[in-house]
């Protein structure tokens, strides 16, 4: 691309391999997507750690005392149905649709309050029967594991509402299109991370 | 080709996420929903009578489902990112797998030979 004739009698020309230019953001899902595997990486620690500890009651609560899995089965429900609406914000967004798009990441963000609200509520009724972070090595990891989760979700959120005020104050502009496509990835990617808190903290939990 | 048009070669619409259609996105909330509640189903009825067997098959249900997640909702293919995504989610459940089972394999048998006596053995995980 970048050769051109050189005339027999000139110096030898070395020609650098030359950053060619990049779209605006053309890196960015990629790049978005190697933060999310590091960010599965803290995960995995934290499975592990739950993994290890997670027997270790201390003659404390066990999960057969603390679990209420039709509770848990709502939160499933919740972060299921915020990523499908997900998937429908982001398929109006490719028509171009602002008022949709804006009504589907609203409904996103009212099942992601409503996972944390039940979650909280959750985590409070542990709480209150004294199942605290401290009492034993399988409830701080399981606080740790399930609270960095719930963390997550609550930062997802927030980016949810700020992306609304951006899309509503720009409309569905390059910049918000790719924004919107990095919360998809993120939003798609704590539901994976649920798969797991589910199975191997509550339902595994319940089979112990 | 001009540096203009090989930039063009590198857009958004090249890889990433690509998007999915109406159809993906409901095929994978619908194999969700069957692949969450059938494990939902086992554990609270206790379908299988055997503890092991059903904690096995609801980790098969989970494996299924973050498979169902990552390729009709996440949209993963070899393709995405001229296989660089692929690369890095490989890269990842390697490491992901050796995190996890180096741990419980060495925090099992430390638990279970280091003190003899100290533990209730039916408190081992």
């Amino acid at each position: 691309m970048l050769s051109r004739t050189i005339t027999a009698d000139t110096e030898p020309v070395f020609h650098l391999e030359e950053e060619h230019a990049h779209a605006e953001g053309s890196s960015t899902m990629l790049g978005f997507w190697l933060y999310l595997m590091s960010d599965c990486l803290i995960f995995a620690m934290l499975f592990a750690a739950y993994g290890v500890l997670g027997g270790n009651y201390a003659a404390g609560p066990a999960p057969k005392d603390l679990f209420d899995l039709d509770l848990v089965a709502v939160n499933t429900a919740m972060l299921l149905f915020s990523s499908i609406t997900y998937g429908f914000a982001m398929l109006t967004m490719d028509k171009g649709r602002v008022a949709a798009t804006q009504a589907w990441l609203a409904v996103t963000g009212l099942f992601g309050l409503a996972f944390l609200s039940i979650e909280l509520y959750e985590f409070a009724h542990m709480i209150h029967e004294g199942a605290t972070p401290q009492r034993s090595a399988f409830l701080s990891s399981f606080f740790t594991l399930v609270g960095t989760h719930g963390l997550h979700v609550t930062f997802g959120t927030v980016w949810l509402v700020t992306l609304m005020v951006q899309v509503a104050r720009f409309g569905l502009i390059e910049a918000n299109r790719r924004r919107l496509m990095c919360l998809s990835m993120f939003w798609h990617f704590l539901d994976v991370v649920w798969i797991g808190v589910f199975t191997f903290v509550y339902l595994m939990g319940m089979l112990r | 080709m001009n540096a203009h048009d090989h930039a063009a070669d590198h857009g958004p619409a090249h890889g990433g996420a690509a998007h999915g259609t109406l159809k993906s996105y409901l095929t994978g909330f619908v194999l969700s929903v069957i692949l969450t509640a059938i494990p939902f189903w086992l554990v609270m009825t206790g379908a299988i009578d055997n503890r092991q067997a059903t904690a096995i098959v609801v980790m098969v249900f989970a494996a299924v489902q973050i498979v169902v997640h990552m390729v009709f909702f996440l949209h993963m293919n070899t393709a995405s990112e001229g296989g660089w995504s692929m690369l890095a989610l490989i890269f990842t459940l390697i490491l992901v797998v050796i995190v996890l089972t180096g741990s419980l394999w060495v925090m099992y048998h430390l638990n279970a030979n280091m003190m003899p006596g100290l533990h209730d053995m039916r408190e081992m995980p």
